[in-house]
């Protein structure tokens, strides 16, 4: 989404990004001239009348479970994204009987929470399984 | 979902995804008041309609219309530049 009309989407993606992903964009791209849902997400950067970088994961219940915002200069992690999509979709599964420590990532160990594990978790967490 | 339409503006409903939503316009205080809140996590996004163009037409998307699926909901600054 962004404050472009919908007919530069049309262009965008017919004579660039179609050029990159076979197809082109296989999800809308949505128009928000005037910047109106942008505001109410905290996006709209009034001075530059733009919107910024924002990303919000939306679960299937319409709870914002995640969002990152950057400014204009630095594009996202893509990756990032997708792993806490995975993550949050296992917790979910799990009915919030697991969760996914730091770096976790699809393969890696989850925890339990449970009393027992307060004050253990040094025990089967190690500070290098935060890294890849 | 999705169907095909003439082009509309973007707006938000004025409520939460999923929830029912007075048909009665909002007094413009309150709608003043309801932009300013924060998003949080844990609680409902907000949900909205917006035109859109997807894989040839135009089309008008409404949030929650996706309830019951992951929505990745991406803002950016303008077309031509990266994301």
């Amino acid at each position: 989404m962004s404050i472009d009309s919908i007919y530069v989407h049309k262009m965008w993606n017919d004579n660039e990004l179609s050029k990159m992903v076979e197809g082109g964009v296989p999800y809308a791209m949505l128009s928000d001239t005037g910047g109106k849902v942008g505001k109410i997400y905290g996006v709209y950067d009034e001075d530059a009348g733009v919107e910024t970088r924002g990303r919000f994961l939306i679960d299937p219940d319409g709870i914002i479970q995640g969002f990152e915002v950057l400014t204009p200069p630095v594009g996202r992690n893509i990756g990032e994204t997708l792993r806490q999509i995975q993550a949050f979709q296992l917790v979910r599964e799990s009915k919030g009987s697991q969760a996914t420590p730091s770096g976790w990532k699809p393969g890696k160990m989850t925890l339990k929470p449970e009393p027992g594990l307060v004050g253990n978790i040094w025990k089967v967490w190690k500070t290098d399984m935060a890294f890849d | 979902m999705a169907e095909e339409v003439k082009a509309g503006c973007a707006r938000p409903t004025g409520g939460p995804v999923g929830e029912k939503v007075e048909e009665e316009p909002q007094k413009e205080a309150e709608q003043k008041k309801e932009e300013t809140k924060m998003i949080q996590v844990g609680k409902k996004a907000p949900d909205f309609t917006a035109p859109g163009y997807k894989q040839g037409k135009f089309i008008n998307e409404k949030l929650s219309d996706h309830l019951g699926k992951w929505v990745v909901l991406c803002f950016y600054p303008g077309d031509f530049t990266f994301v």
